[in-house]
C-alpha cells in the first residue's frame, strides 16, 4: 500500500512551457535590454545570458489587499521591557508593522532574472528575420568542455571551496582585530607598569574590552564564502579569420553603425559554429585604412572623402603578412553607405577580382541605410555576377541584413 | 523491537527509506495517527524547484506566473540564498511527499516522519480538509484541468486564454466559499458532472438575463427587486453562474480556478496548526524510535540540528524577525497541550478544566479533527505560552500618533493577546471584505460591488486593477463602493471592459 518511487529520471523542466510564456509576456522590455546589450557588448560576446530586471509592478500579480492604514493590532514575541500602555514612536520608514498585506517581502524593487544564451540569441534574431531553420543551426553547439574558471562569491553549497573560504575568513579576521590587538599590546604593557590601583582597574577593564571586540569578530561570516567556478566553453572544430571593413566616414551615423554591427555579429556567429578559432581583424577607412581594436571600430567617426580600395588593399596587405590561406578560412565583411571616390570604384573592383576574392572563401558587402546605387554598388555588382564568392545587398533596417548571407549558407551545405 | 539502529552514516538508499518508513509507521500506530497510504517520490533539486513554483500541484496548467516563482526560486537558489525546503507534501490519496535526492538519510528520515505522517494525519483528520477537499480525485481533477486548458488554447489562442486565467487569478482569493455549508461530497464524481452540466444550463436560462429582450413581459413584477438577493461572497462563483457574455468554455475554467483556490483554502486557514502538528510528530516519532534504540546518537544529534532552526522564533527586534514562525507556534501549542494534560499546573486547571489530567492523545486528536488557527490560537493558547513567548499585542492606529502596546503577557493582557493573535490568523479579517451587492439589470448591466472595511483599513494600490479584471470577466462595467465617514455608500472605483 506504501510506495516508494524514483522520479529523478523523468520529467525534467518541466516548468520550460511556463519560463517560456513568462519571457513572451515582457518580450518588449525584453527586447530592450537584449538591443542595448548588443550595443553595449563586442561582436565576439553575444553568446551568453543577459541578467534583466523588471519593475516589480509591472511582474506583480494583482488582487484585492489592504493598504496600510486604519488600525491594526499586530502580537509579536520577545517583549523585554514593555508593559500596557505604553506609547511607542511610529518608525519612520512607514513600514507596515507585522501583518502587512504583501506576501513578497523580500524588499527588491526590480524583479531581476538572466536570460540564458538561448533565450539572448533568439531575441536577437528577433529582429533579424531569420528562418526558423538557420536559428537552430546557430543556437546549436556543437559540443561543450566545463572548466573552471576561478572562484566566486555566489554559489550553491556543493560548490563551496573550503580552504578558500578561511582563508578569507582568516584575512578579514585579522584586518578587523588588527587595530584592537594593537591597543590591546599597548594597554597590556602599560598595566604591568602601572602601581596606581585606580588606574589599573580602568586598565584592566580597558583589557577586557578590547578582548571582548577581539573575540567578536565573528569565525567566518558569508561574506568569507567563496565557490569553485566552472564555465562551459563551446568546443567546435579548425580557424578561419573575419575581416570587418566599414567606412567611417562623415555620411555613416550611428544607426547605420549599429546596421553594421549587427551584420558583422550575425557573421561572427556563423564563422564560430565552423570553425575552433575564429579571428576578427577590424579595419575602418575614410580616405585612408586603418587596423583597429572593436571599440575604436564601432565608435571612432571621422569627416571627410572615401577611398574604399585603401581598405582592401589594407585587408590585401594583412592576409599575406598575417593569414596565409592555406591555414586559414578567410571572411571579408564590407558595410559601407555606398559613397566612393568616383574614380576609385573601379579600381576597387580589380582589388577584390585579382587579390581578394581567390584568397577568401566569401566575402560579403552590404550597403546600409542609403537605397540608390552608388558607384561602389555598381562596380561590385559586375563582380557578383560571375563570383559566386562574392554576395551583396542592401539594407535598410536590420531586417534586411539575413539575405546577404542565404546564399553563404545554401552553398555551406551544398558541399 | 530491535535494538540495532536501523543505518549509520549520512548516505540514503531506497532500502533505508522502505526500513526508516516501516520503523516510522509502527511508531506511529502506537500513537493511532490515522494517514492515507503513503507515497514517497525522490526528486531533484531542480524538480523541486519545479513543484516549487506550481505551488505544490503536482500536475499544473501552463501559465507566466508559474515561470515568474520558477524564475524568482530557482534564481535565489542558485544564488545560495535559500535551502529549498526538505519536502513537499501533497494532499492527495495516497498522500504524495517529495524527498530531495541531497539530503541525508536523516533528514529524509526527519521528513518522512514530518511530511509521510505528520501532514498526512491532519489532512485526513481536519474537518476542513475533510469537507472542502476531495483527497482521492484531486490528481484526477489537475489532470482534467490542465487538459481542458491545453485544449482551449489550441482552439481560442494562447493569448486569450492567459488573459482568462490572469483575471481569474486576481480573483483567486474571492472564489472561495467562507460560510456556507459545504456540498454533499459522498456524490460521486459521475454526479457531480452531470449536475455541473445542469448548472451550466441552468446559467444559460437564467431568470437575470431572460428578462432582458422582452421588455414589457416582465415575469418579476416587483421592479425594484435587487440581484443578487442577498450580497454574494465568492465572486468567481458569481461571475461563472450569472456573467452574461461569457462562452462555455470560459465559465468552465473559471470554475478550475475556483475549485483550486478552494482546494488550497484549507492549507490558508491552517498554516500553524497543520505545520505545529507535522512539526510536534516528527518530535515524538524519531524521539520514540530513539527510545526504541532504532536510530543512534549521531541521527538524533543531525535531527535536532534541524528540528531546532525550523523552531526558531527570533525576538521582534531581531534583525531575522519576519513574524511569528507558524513552525514554532504550532509545535509550542501542541507540546503545550500535552504538558496540560500530563501535568497541569493550578493555572491550567483554571483556565482548561476540561483538558488538564485528561489523556494527551484524544485531547490533540480532538484539537487537530476539529479547529483553524483562528479557532485553535483561540482555545487553546495557554497563559504559560504566552509568557514563554513574552507576547505582547501593539495597536498600529493611523488616527494616534504613537503605536500603543495594548496588552502583554500579564494577567490582564492574557485574554487580549490570545484574541488579537487569533484574529490575526482570520482570513476573514487579513483579506478585504468585498462582496457583489448588486446588477443593474434594467439599465447598463453594471456589477456593483461593496467594500466593507475593517478596522478603516483601506484598499491596496491594486484595486484599480482588479476591478478591471472583474470588468473585463463579466463584460460590462464594474463599480466598487465602500462607506464614506458618515456611513453613506460612495463610489470608490469603477472599471469597464476591454473593447
Amino acid at each position: 500500500m506504501n510506495n516508494i518511487v524514483d522520479r529523478r529520471l523523468n520529467g525534467r523542466n518541466k516548468s520550460a512551457v511556463n519560463r517560456a510564456r513568462f519571457v513572451r509576456r515582457y518580450k518588449a522590455q525584453i527586447k530592450q535590454v537584449v538591443a542595448d546589450a548588443i550595443g553595449k557588448r563586442s561582436i565576439k560576446d553575444l553568446e551568453r545570458g543577459e541578467r534583466v530586471d523588471l519593475p516589480r509592478e509591472d511582474t506583480g500579480e494583482p488582487f484585492f489587499h489592504h493598504a496600510p492604514g486604519g488600525r491594526r493590532e499586530a502580537v509579536h514575541p520577545g517583549n523585554r521591557e514593555y508593559t500596557a500602555g505604553d506609547r511607542l514612536p511610529r518608525p519612520t520608514g512607514a513600514k507596515g508593522q507585522g501583518d502587512t498585506a504583501s506576501e513578497r517581502g523580500d524588499g527588491e524593487d526590480d524583479f531581476s532574472f538572466v536570460l540564458t544564451r538561448e533565450e539572448f540569441l533568439s531575441f536577437f534574431f528577433d529582429d533579424l528575420a531569420l528562418p526558423d531553420l538557420v536559428k537552430t543551426q546557430l543556437t546549436r553547439l556543437p559540443d561543450y568542455t566545463r572548466v573552471r574558471a576561478g572562484y566566486t562569491t555566489s554559489g550553491v553549497p556543493t560548490n563551496l571551496n573550503v580552504v578558500r573560504s578561511l582563508k578569507s575568513a582568516a584575512m578579514r579576521r585579522r584586518t578587523l582585530q588588527a587595530p584592537h590587538a594593537r591597543a590591546l599590546r599597548d594597554t597590556v604593557e602599560r598595566l604591568e607598569g602601572e602601581t596606581d590601583d585606580d588606574r589599573r582597574t580602568a586598565l584592566e577593564l580597558e583589557r577586557l574590552r578590547l578582548t571582548g571586540r577581539i573575540r567578536a569578530v565573528p569565525f567566518i561570516d558569508t561574506i568569507d564564502l567563496r565557490y569553485n567556478h566552472r564555465i562551459k566553453l563551446p568546443r567546435p572544430t579548425s580557424q578561419a579569420v573575419m575581416f570587418c571593413l566599414m567606412d567611417v566616414s562623415g555620411s555613416m551615423d550611428q544607426e547605420r553603425k549599429e546596421m553594421a554591427k549587427r551584420f558583422f555579429a550575425l557573421l561572427y556567429l556563423f564563422l564560430t559554429r565552423v570553425y575552433v578559432r575564429t579571428e576578427v581583424v577590424f579595419i575602418r577607412h575614410h580616405t585612408q585604412a586603418a587596423e583597429v581594436n572593436e571599440e575604436d571600430f564601432f565608435s571612432a567617426r571621422d569627416t571627410g572623402g572615401t577611398v574604399v580600395s585603401t581598405a582592401l588593399a589594407l585587408m590585401n596587405e594583412i592576409i599575406q603578412a598575417r593569414y596565409h590561406c592555406g591555414d586559414w578560412n578567410i571572411y571579408g565583411a564590407q558595410a559601407s553607405d555606398g559613397d566612393n571616390w568616383h574614380t576609385d570604384s573601379s579600381h576597387c573592383r580589380e582589388l577584390l577580382a585579382q587579390e581578394i576574392l581567390p584568397k577568401v572563401q566569401y566575402f560579403a558587402y552590404v550597403q546600409v541605410g542609403a537605397v540608390e546605387e552608388q558607384g561602389l554598388w555598381q562596380a561590385y555588382a559586375e563582380l557578383a555576377a560571375t563570383s559566386p564568392k562574392l554576395a551583396m545587398q542592401k539594407a535598410l533596417s536590420v531586417a534586411e541584413i539575413y539575405p546577404v548571407f542565404r546564399q553563404f549558407f545554401t552553398s555551406k551545405h551544398g558541399t | 523491537m530491535s535494538a540495532r539502529p536501523i543505518s549509520t552514516g549520512s548516505e540514503w538508499t531506497f532500502e533505508l527509506i522502505e526500513a526508516y518508513h516501516q520503523a516510522i509507521s509502527r511508531a506511529a500506530r502506537k500513537f493511532k495517527l490515522e494517514t492515507y497510504p503513503n507515497q514517497i517520490e525522490v526528486v531533484t533539486a531542480e524538480q523541486m524547484m519545479d513543484a516549487y513554483a506550481s505551488i505544490g500541484m503536482p500536475i499544473g496548467y501552463a501559465h507566466w506566473s508559474y515561470g515568474k516563482e520558477f524564475v524568482a526560486v530557482e534564481n535565489r537558489y542558485r544564488r545560495g540564498q535559500m535551502g529549498l525546503a526538505y519536502e513537499l507534501v501533497i494532499n492527495s490519496n495516497p498522500c504524495i511527499a517529495y524527498l530531495m535526492e541531497e539530503n541525508t538519510m536523516t533528514m529524509q528520515a526527519l521528513v518522512i516522519a514530518h511530511a509521510c505522517f505528520g501532514h498526512n494525519s491532519f489532512f485526513k483528520g481536519n474537518y476542513l480538509f475533510r469537507a472542502w477537499t476531495t483527497a482521492d480525485a484531486i490528481i484526477d481533477y489537475l489532470v482534467f484541468a490542465r487538459t481542458f486548458i491545453q485544449d482551449c488554447e489550441q482552439r481560442h489562442g494562447e493569448e486569450a486564454v492567459e488573459r482568462l486565467l490572469d483575471s481569474c487569478h486576481a480573483l483567486r482569493n474571492y472564489g472561495v466559499d467562507r460560510y456556507q455549508r459545504p456540498l454533499q461530497l459522498s456524490l460521486d464524481r459521475e454526479a457531480a458532472k452531470r449536475r455541473e452540466r445542469e448548472d451550466f444550463r441552468q446559467s444559460m436560462v437564467n431568470d437575470l438575463w431572460r428578462t432582458l429582450p422582452t421588455k414589457d413581459s416582465l415575469p418579476l413584477a416587483d421592479g425594484d427587486s435587487r440581484f443578487p438577493l442577498e450580497p454574494q461572497e465568492n465572486l468567481l462563483y458569481f461571475i461563472e453562474k450569472n456573467a452574461p457574455l461569457l462562452e462555455p468554455w470560459e465559465r468552465e475554467i473559471i470554475r478550475i480556478v475556483r475549485k483550486l483556490a478552494q482546494y488550497f483554502y484549507p492549507q490558508r486557514q491552517t498554516q500553524v496548526m497543520n505545520e505545529g502538528w507535522a512539526t510536534f510528530w516528527h518530535y515524538t516519532l524519531l524521539n520514540q524510535l530513539y527510545e526504541d534504540g532504532t536510530v543512534d546518537d549521531a541521527f538524533m544529534l543531525e535531527f535536532l540540528t534541524s528540528h531546532t532552526n525550523v523552531i526558531l522564533q527570533p525576538a521582534f527586534d531581531n534583525p531575522y524577525y519576519q513574524g511569528i514562525n507558524p513552525y514554532a507556534l504550532g509545535f509550542a501549542m501542541m507540546g503545550d497541550i500535552r504538558r496540560i494534560c500530563e501535568a497541569p499546573s493550578a493555572e491550567d486547571r483554571a483556565w482548561f478544566p476540561g483538558l488538564a489530567g485528561t489523556d494527551w492523545l484524544s485531547a490533540l486528536d480532538f484539537a487537530m479533527r476539529n479547529f483553524k488557527d483562528e479557532s485553535f490560537i483561540a482555545q487553546y493558547l495557554s497563559p504559560k505560552l504566552m509568557r514563554e513567548l513574552r507576547l505582547f499585542s501593539v495597536v498600529d492606529d493611523d488616527q494616534q500618533k504613537d503605536y500603543q502596546i495594548a496588552a502583554i503577557h500579564d494577567d490582564r493582557g492574557y485574554r487580549q493577546i490570545r484574541q488579537a493573535l487569533a484574529e490575526h490568523y482570520d482570513l476573514g479579517s487579513r483579506e478585504p471584505d468585498i462582496q457583489v451587492y448588486a446588477v443593474d439589470r434594467r439599465g447598463d448591466r453594471s456589477l456593483l460591488l461593496r467594500h466593507t472595511p475593517h478596522q478603516r483599513k483601506p484598499l491596496g494600490q491594486s484595486t484599480g486593477t482588479v476591478l478591471g479584471h472583474i470588468a473585463r470577466l463579466w463584460g460590462f462595467s464594474v463599480r466598487l463602493e465602500a462607506p464614506d465617514e458618515h456611513g453613506k455608500w460612495t463610489l470608490v472605483g469603477h472599471s469597464q471592459p476591454p473593447t
